[in-house]
């Protein structure tokens, strides 16, 4: 049986001091999706190198010979990988599938799941950042953008559930 | 020390220290249920405030502790990477990324905790992500003005507002608190509803 989840304001609490740490140290807060760009630039790369380099905003990924992956973010994005995976399998919690409601199917989850992706993957661009560099991190710094961000992201989700109900309930 | 003032983020010493920043957002992630995207969309349905809870108790310890490290100049607010506020499109990257939490059941940050519990739909969110930001490169060149709209030279809230950002981070606090009280309520009721 996998233990149970954290109380969610310890949990909260101890996110903030992660965050508190990075501001502290790196002088810069948490981020997720920065990572998830350049791994997407560096396979694009692989597989047509002069298409990447030509395009203007892809190609500053390479940039006076620079290499991606060797970048902060790059390198926390690993470390939470490694981070969830210490705590999933501290809790026995590590049990591979396609989570869905149970009356969804297998395949139209996955499809939802990279339609769903290229949807957070495009508006994380749009807004410079995703919910942990543009909402937790701008927000704790109390940031304009940060606040309008969140709200926009939770009034489509609120908007748009119904319609995907079957999918998660 | 502030590795981003120095500009040494980048050196094997900065990529470290991420490393280590990064486990500990991963653990906690994890530990708060967020490897599991069924929880994460439960909000959206008004079952499971979780999101709302640790996200709103995250970013109040991180606001009160960087004001008092602050005030007690341990911190120079000043000399931090902050994310620039540029509001129009920050609320369209909103509203598409909002729309691509609920479908996919993921934002980028819990995927990577999703996918290190096995969740296949994880890695799917993900690769859909990395698709994104490449079809975002196509777009880019029709909507580069739009990505610039609304600087309007406001940063911080307080600042925008006019008032000082320790009095921010308390009221920060307050609607945390209140939000926090209003979502149990909510929890409670959908419960009885629905046991």
């Amino acid at each position: 049986m996998p233990r149970p989840y954290w109380n969610p304001y310890v949990a909260g609490a101890g996110l903030g001091l992660v965050l508190l740490f990075s501001y502290l140290v790196l002088g810069t807060g948490l981020g997720a999706s920065g990572a998830i760009t350049r791994a997407a630039v560096v396979a694009a790369h692989g597989l047509a190198p002069a298409a990447v380099e030509q395009n203007p905003w892809l190609g500053s990924y390479y940039a006076d010979g620079q290499n991606p992956l060797a970048y902060y973010l790059v390198a926390m994005f690993v470390g939470t990988l490694l981070g969830g995976l210490l705590s999933s399998f501290a809790a026995g919690r590590i049990a591979p599938g396609v989570e869905r409601g149970p009356t969804a199917g297998i395949g139209l989850r996955l499809c939802l799941a990279l339609v769903g992706g290229a949807l957070a993957g495009i508006g994380a661009r749009f807004a410079s950042g995703c919910t942990s560099g543009m909402a937790l991190s701008g927000g704790a710094l109390l940031q304009t953008g940060s606040f309008v961000f969140t709200g926009a992201c939770f009034a489509a989700a609120f908007a748009l559930a119904p319609m995907v109900r079957k999918e998660w309930r | 020390m502030n590795l981003f003032a120095n500009g040494t983020l980048d050196t094997p010493l900065g990529l470290l220290l991420a490393l280590v920043v990064g486990s500990g957002f991963g653990f906690w992630l994890e530990r708060a249920g967020f490897g599991s995207s069924r929880k994460l969309t439960a909000i959206f349905y008004l079952q499971d405030f979780a999101v709302l809870k640790v996200m709103f108790s995250a970013m109040v310890t991180a606001a009160i502790g960087l004001q008092l490290l602050a005030a007690t100049g341990h911190v120079d607010l000043g000399a931090l990477y902050v994310p620039e506020s540029i509001v129009w499109p920050q609320a369209v990257g909103g509203l598409v990324f909002g729309a691509g939490f609920v479908v996919g059941g993921w934002c980028p940050g819990t995927a990577a905790v999703g996918l290190a519990s096995g969740k296949l739909d994880a890695l799917v969110f993900l690769v859909g992500a990395g698709l994104g930001s490449l079809a975002f490169a196509a777009l880019q060149p029709f909507v580069g003005d739009f990505l610039h709209a609304g600087t309007c030279a406001i940063g911080s809230l307080p600042q925008a507002l006019g008032v000082s950002p320790a009095l921010g981070a308390a009221v920060l606090a307050a609607v945390a608190l209140a939000a926090f009280v209003g979502a149990t309520k909510v929890e409670r009721i959908m419960h009885k509803r629905n046991p």
